[in-house]
């Protein structure tokens, strides 16, 4: 063992200066921040009693035959847009995502199509609604077409990244075999990244769904319409019987894709997945008592 | 009770992690209160989950273990917490927290005596701090004491476990099978350091190991368990090929 | 082995095979329906092309001083809007994330009561959200600022949440073990090791932050998307185009910000 150095000369804990001097500026920029933006507490304590008044005008939710009929009418045009706007869209990510693959496509087309997706990425899909409805007036068409490039933008840039990870031993097997482009496609690309590939769209399907319940506020049909002009006639207890609607809607979506994903990725039946999902709680359990043995 | 009396007496202890398939089946013990005391047997014979309910890692299913006059079967909240701050553990996978400093590992071990909130700004008393360097030297890590757990190799990290553990200043020590990961050369320099900080200390320890040799060369006192139970438990000059046979079934392993 | 002379090998076994059907079929069947319910009025559509070529005619040139005008303040205003919103919503969603994982928090009934909270703040749009607020605050940055805070703890909590529910049991059992209380076993066991990926969560949901403070402006929530909703009620699509190209050099900018930041830490 080498010698140690005497006590004056040891730290117990060296000080990372570059992170206090971080966490230092970054208190100013919030103090700055919030003036700028005339964030106070003042406006926060009127906020509060505002908000009570708002909370108590919300509960109880309006829920009334009339009310329902008008918020069913909306979720199912919201759910209309989300799935044509799905299926668009994944049908028009995959040629570009491919296009933008950087390892089976050369550069000349690489770039122009990680440009478009560059752009649709860019442009929350409410800006992208707003000129869909210049383009086709008002409606569910200029949703669909808002919700197809957001999808664009994310699908396609996730799929491009995942067929860049593929291994290339598999594209040379099948390219070794005498295999056509389209033949390298089918056997040696889609199988490689067809798991990842159905997680991205029951993602985007999810993240549709959530978009097509707002793209209303801009006139792009769907339940977001409704709720807006709720708000502006300040009728807020039709506002939270929407919301809790949207939410209800949500959450059944998530569910039922997880199931989707479970299904076609884990090969797990409807009683297996609940089983499932109990075993691995108990080996969590198990787990968090036993360590190796 | 004597607070010097460090023995510890297990009656009656019971785990099942499944109804009805009980992994340690009526455990009845009196382990000494000072020297290594390994316990030897196959593995899944429940030697983890026996050192693990003395700490209460794991709740035994019914049964008792004594010690102090304390049953640590029956703790829970703040009186099981401060029985656990007199109870070391050195585990099989060091189980250090990797992106830490050497030195913040080792005063994990004082966390049970230290507030969050001094721990979260790292202010902990000059006497830990002191405590710390010298326990690091002792182990060889004198000049690692601001480098990251994860840049340790296993030997070392095993040091690292066993500082913390003794920087609890336990009265006593419980090790799982601290060997295991670690080459035959490391595993014997292991043992050396546990048995020489713990001796020096009083310390007793109880130590789950796999290889017979390297516990009969170190411990005072063997306990072999098989299927549950416990089936040999006496000196390593008492421990009989015999005894071997029926702990761990067959004999063409023996030679 | 003779017994299984007749083996056959099939890749799913009919329950699985029936699901899958089901999926499909549900799957088409959905859209069907929405292709033959759609509301579509076909005349607006005839006239599309003619529509935005005359709208992107409209934009060009674009009117640059509108920038130092109107845009530049708003600019800084939004980003200001992201950032505060971002960090409001760290200090939000770090105790529903704790409370969402079942192996720091082993309460069924408040990992329960997390997931609904993030679930809630999850499936309320950000632009909802403003609304809900502009309706507490009034218009402005605060609304906005408290809209993209909410918005986003259901993002970090949730993905937090997960990253603490995969960390690693050695060291947490080891912390136990020296009698720590929880709140030390949190700071010294769980904390460091999800660290790292909380800091990407943060960039990563900044960057998402960046783009939607642009809209919030559309309901009056502060922000670039203010200077827009004047340009075109205005029909000034000129100013528009500024305003666009504004958003799309400032997203890509901070994309590449994000991604050069989370290299350097992870």
């Amino acid at each position: 063992m080498s010698i140690p150095a005497t006590h004056k000369t040891r730290v117990a804990f060296i000080p990372n200066w570059p992170l206090r001097i971080g966490f230092i500026l970054l208190a100013f920029y919030v103090v700055w921040a919030m003036g700028q933006l005339d964030v106070t507490w003042a406006r926060f304590v009127d906020g509060l009693s505002a908000g009570q008044k708002f909370l108590g005008r919300m509960f109880p939710p309006n829920f009334s035959a009339e009310k329902v009929e008008m918020i069913t009418k909306g979720l199912l045009e919201s759910i209309q847009i989300a799935v044509i706007a799905t299926v668009i869209g994944i049908g028009l990510s995959l040629p570009i995502g491919l296009l933008a693959a950087r390892n089976l496509m050369p550069a000349w087309i690489v770039w122009p199509a990680r440009a478009l997706i560059a752009v649709c990425r860019s442009f929350h899909e409410v800006v992208i609604a707003i000129i869909f409805v210049k383009a086709v007036g008002f409606g569910a068409i200029a949703g669909i077409g808002a919700l197809v490039v957001g999808s664009i933008g994310f699908i396609s840039k996730l799929f491009a990244e995942a067929i860049e990870e593929i291994s290339p031993k598999q594209v040379e097997a099948v390219r070794a075999s005498g295999a056509g482009f389209f033949g390298v496609l089918i056997y040696g690309v889609i199988p490689q990244v067809f798991s990842r590939f159905l997680g991205f769209a029951s993602y985007q399907f999810d993240s549709n769904l959530r978009h097509s319940t707002m793209i209303g506020i801009v006139g792009a049909g769907g339940i977001g319409g409704s709720l807006f002009s709720a708000f502006q006639r300040f009728d807020y207890d039709f506002v939270c019987a929407i919301l809790l609607s949207i939410i209800a809607l949500i959450i059944m979506a998530e569910v039922f894709s997880n199931y989707v994903r479970a299904l076609f990725n884990d090969n797990l039946a409807l009683l297996d997945y609940l089983r499932n999902r109990r075993a691995t709680k108990l080996s969590q359990e198990k787990s968090a008592g036993l360590g190796a043995s | 009770m004597n607070p010097l009396d460090r023995s510890i007496q297990i009656r009656g202890l019971t785990k099942e992690y499944k109804k009805g398939v009980p992994v340690l089946k009526g455990i009845d013990l009196d382990i000494p209160g000072d020297g290594i005391t390994a316990i030897i047997g196959p593995s899944g014979t429940g030697k983890s989950t026996l050192i693990r309910c003395i700490n209460r890692l794991i709740d035994p299913t019914a049964g008792q273990i004594l010690f102090q006059g304390q049953d640590l079967a029956k703790l829970s909240g703040v009186p099981l917490r401060e029985a656990r701050r007199r109870i070391g553990m050195v585990f099989q996978e060091y189980n250090l927290v990797e992106r830490l400093t050497v030195m913040e590992n080792v005063l994990t071990g004082r966390l049970g005596y230290v507030s969050a909130f001094r721990a979260w700004l790292r202010k902990f008393p000059q006497d830990d701090i002191d405590e710390a360097f010298a326990l690091l030297d002792a182990v060889g890590l004198g000049n690692f004491v601001n480098q990251r757990a994860d840049g340790l190799s296993g030997g070392q990290r095993q040091r690292v476990g066993i500082a913390r553990a003794i920087m609890q200043r336990p009265e006593i020590l419980l090790a799982d099978e601290p060997t295991s990961s670690l080459d035959p050369k490391t595993s014997v320099e292991i043992m050396e350091i546990m048995a020489e900080m713990a001796g020096t200390r009083n310390i007793p320890i109880i130590v789950n190991i796999h290889n017979v040799a390297l516990a009969k060369r170190f411990c005072q006192r063997m306990i072999g368990m098989t299927g549950g139970k416990v089936v040999f438990n006496g000196s390593p000059a008492e421990l009989t090929d015999d005894h071997l046979k029926e702990i761990y079934g067959g004999e063409d392993w023996l030679e | 082995m003779s017994t299984h002379a007749i083996r056959r090998w099939e890749r799913f076994t009919p329950e699985q095979r029936f699901l899958r059907f089901a999926f499909y079929f549900i799957s088409v069947a959905a859209i069907v329906f929405s292709i033959k319910n759609i509301e579509v009025i076909p005349e607006f559509l005839y006239d599309a092309p003619e529509q935005l070529a005359d709208f992107f005619q409209r934009m060009w040139p674009m009117d640059t001083a509108y920038y130092q005008k109107s845009v530049h303040a708003a600019l800084i205003e939004t980003l200001n809007i992201a950032t505060l919103g971002t960090l409001l919503s760290l200090t939000m969603s770090i105790p529903v994330g704790i409370m969402a994982a079942r192996n720091v928090v082993p309460i069924k009934p408040l990992n329960m009561l997390a997931q609904l909270i993030l679930v809630s703040s999850r499936s309320v749009n950000t632009l909802v959200w403003a609304l809900l607020f502009i309706a507490i605050f009034g218009p402005g940055a605060m609304a906005g600022t408290m809209a993209i805070a909410f918005r986003s703890i259901g993002f970090v909590g949730k993905l937090l949440g997960e990253a603490l529910e995969e960390a690693n049991r050695g060291p947490i059992d080891a912390l136990t073990a020296t009698g720590a209380p929880p709140t030390s076993v949190f700071l010294k066991g769980y904390w460091p090791q999800v660290m790292p990926s909380f800091v990407s969560i943060a960039l990563f949901r900044w960057d998402i932050n960046v783009r939607e403070s642009a809209v919030l402006g559309l309901v009056g929530a502060g922000g670039i998307g203010m200077a827009m909703d004047t340009a075109m009620n205005l029909f000034r699509w000129d100013q528009v185009a500024v305003v666009l190209s504004t958003i799309f050099v400032v997203v890509i900018i901070a994309e590449i910000a994000v991604s050069a930041i989370r290299r350097r830490i992870i």
